[in-house]
């Protein structure tokens, strides 16, 4: 019985994980459907959402406080969940903002041209961000305030739910039954869906493709941004190289799951997430970053299209 | 070809003579511009064995100091360990010719072990797009560097010190130029336009029967090949490794002296290579003069901005480099004015799909 508690313990930690990985492979997945190439600098969009939630939370303490107090020692929960919800709303827009900028200075003017030297500025792009941002903020970790303050979830016997875990999976399943409602349900999200499937012929049918990718590095930056504020109430240590990791770990989770596919990247993060907490839990700690590689190899090895993917033919 | 390798001959002489006669005397005296000189060459040999796979045959590799990092520690290990042994048999430590044979020897340890890696790494990812080998190679340089943090007998986190001091600007600069030479004579061979073909257009080298995977994997072999030379030849002059100086940024670095050099363009690649060490070089020492406000000394310091931002920069408004041509397709597209004879017309764009 022990051995079962234990391991649905481990399976909880790995779901509130690999809900992180799951919206940050979103983004990936995303901007890879509609424009076929990784935007290297997607996990430092991350990094710049944990900042700037690291900047607003003590704004809007203040406002909850009547201007008091910036420590955000809440005492409702109403205002808890506001508040940690503002804050996180503040950031997916300063990183909707700021994704759509890079893709309108760095990645739009290199349509036309072959992969590799988009690719090559999303590098530069990444290495520009996490660069600035170490120059100007320091590249000491600082620490996030935190938001909710953290227990055990009462009511769930032998097993240990933290609020912020809780936090992290119920704000995953809201985030993503709104992106499936924008991608499924609105204009925009046919939009997109069309142009990842024939960018000239949803052209000719009156889409403004501009437009659309514009909307999808919003999409995607948002929930981006969405995972470093979730992930900064869990660990709420934030630096400048904080995207690295995640970033790499969630493309793996964007591959598992079929690139290009949007519910293979929740999918794959889920799983990522999971494996990751088993290995660490059951094998060794060490392989904690090396286990997304493995997984890399043996998709590229044996189904490189991913789990839900479609086999693509190279068109000339 | 045949000037080619005059070439090449007379310049190994010279680097041979130089070593046997003024070499020592010169890093005693000038120990800094020793050191810089030492960088610019292996900076020269990262820079043409990744130019094979980046620019030539149009991969995109980033795990280049994953590579070194292999050969590094293979060959600072194998000196370490079996060095003794040869040269007893040889007649010594005071017999030069058997200091450099020993060094030899290491260093083709270091880079066949690299080799090996690269062929691990290659063969997953080479099958597929471009894009993949980006990222694969990515987590590669990051594995390995875990790996050594936790191998003991390299030193893990305390890094590997102690190692034999055998490199000279005759091993750098002779590497070097068999490097550049080997890349040249490969892409210019009737063969080695397969990896010309590879990069251009994909899908119709295959049409044509031309095994686009081989032709991947060789070149990315032999980029690791010399990865791993210039990996060993680094850790026999500085004498001392750390896992943390093949990070991924060292990787970036092969990178920016690849673009902007222009990829595909050896003599661009070599300039560059000069040219971004002397300039980190100049830009550390600008820093600390007092033409530098204080608060802006870390722009300066930290050569990854200037990097970042000359990446972006130079794909945005020169991606073919600084001394690059234009990729074959370019030329393809854009009619040349003016060229006298025939003018070449453009086909017609194809639809874009």
């Amino acid at each position: 019985m022990e051995q079962v508690t234990l391991f649905l313990q481990q399976l909880l930690n790995g779901l509130s994980l690999g809900s992180i990985y799951a919206l940050i492979a979103l983004g990936y997945t995303m901007v890879y459907g509609v424009l076929r190439f990784i935007n290297f600098a997607h996990g430092d969009v991350y990094m710049l959402g944990a900042f700037t939630g690291y900047f607003v939370a003590p704004q809007v303490a203040k406002v909850f406080s009547h201007g008091r107090d910036e420590s955000f020692t809440m005492q409702n929960t109403f205002s808890i969940l506001a508040g940690a919800g503002i804050v996180m709303l503040v950031s997916m827009i300063v990183c909707a903002a700021v994704g759509v900028t890079i893709e309108r200075i760095a990645y739009r003017p290199l349509r036309e041209r072959p992969r590799l030297n988009v690719l090559i500025t999303a590098i530069g792009v990444s290495l520009f961000l996490q660069n600035m941002t170490q120059y100007f903020l320091g590249a000491e970790p600082k620490a996030f305030p935190q938001l909710i303050p953290v227990q055990a979830v009462p009511g769930l016997g032998d097993l240990t739910l933290l609020t912020t875990q809780a936090a992290i999976i119920g704000s995953t399943v809201v985030l993503l039954a709104v992106l499936w409602f924008i991608v499924m349900k609105t204009k925009l999200g046919m939009a997109m869906r069309a142009l990842s499937v024939n960018p000239t012929a949803c052209s000719m049918m009156g889409v403004n493709n501009d437009v659309v990718i514009s909307f999808t590095f919003a999409l995607g930056s948002a929930l981006a941004a969405a995972a470093a504020v979730l992930v900064s109430l869990d660990s709420p240590s934030i630096s400048p190289l904080m995207g690295n990791l995640p970033g790499i770990k969630a493309f793996v989770a964007a591959v598992l799951g079929g690139i290009g596919n949007i519910p293979g990247a929740a999918l794959g993060g889920l799983m990522i997430g999971v494996l990751e907490t088993l290995v660490v839990g059951y094998l060794r700690p060490e392989l904690r970053d090396a286990i997304a590689y493995a997984i890399l190899i043996v998709i590229l090895l044996f189904k490189p299209t991913g789990l839900l993917g479609k086999v693509e033919r190279e068109k000339v | 070809m045949n000037r080619s390798r005059l070439i090449l001959a007379i310049v190994l002489l010279a680097l041979l003579l130089f070593s046997m006669f003024g070499e020592r005397a010169f890093a005693q005296n000038f120990s800094y511009y020793y050191a810089v000189l030492m960088q610019i060459g292996i900076n020269i040999i990262l820079g043409a064995s990744l130019n094979l796979v980046n620019g030539y045959t149009g991969q995109f590799s980033l795990g280049h100091a994953g590579f070194m990092a292999v050969g590094a520690y293979a060959s600072a290990s194998w000196s370490d360990h079996l060095d003794p042994i040869f040269l007893n048999a040889l007649g010594g430590s005071a017999n030069p010719v058997a200091v450099n044979i020993v060094f030899l020897v290491s260093m083709l340890f270091g880079g066949l072990l690299a080799a090996v890696a690269g062929l691990i790494v290659g063969i997953p990812s080479l099958r597929l797009r471009g894009d993949y080998l980006a990222i694969m190679t990515l987590g590669f340089g990051e594995i390995i560097r875990t790996a050594i943090l936790n191998i003991d007998f390299l030193g893990a986190s305390r890094g590997y010190s102690g190692i034999a001091p055998y490199s000279n600007l005759f091993w750098t600069y002779g590497v070097a130029a068999v490097c550049i030479y080997a890349v040249l004579a490969l892409v210019n061979s009737t063969y080695g336009r397969g990896f010309l073909t590879v990069r251009d257009d994909e899908v119709a080298a295959e049409a044509m029967g031309i095994n686009t995977t081989k032709y991947k994997v060789i070149a990315f072999v032999i980029g690791a090949f010399f990865a791993g030379v210039a990996g060993s030849l680094f850790a026999h002059y500085v004498g001392f490794l750390t896992p943390e100086g093949f990070n991924f940024f060292k990787s970036v670095e092969v990178v920016v002296i690849v673009v902007l050099g222009g990829m595909g363009s050896t003599a661009g690649v070599v300039l560059t290579a000069a040219m971004l060490t002397l300039l980190s070089e100049a830009q550390r020492a600008l820093a600390h003069t007092s033409f530098v406000p204080p608060q802006y000394r870390g722009l300066l310091e930290n050569r990854l901005i200037l990097y970042s931002l000359l990446l972006i920069i130079f794909m945005l408004t020169r991606p073919q480099g600084l001394f690059g041509d234009l990729s074959a397709v370019h030329k393809r597209l854009i009619p040349k004015k003016g060229t006298g004879g025939a003018p070449v017309t453009p086909p017609p764009m194809p639809p874009a799909t």
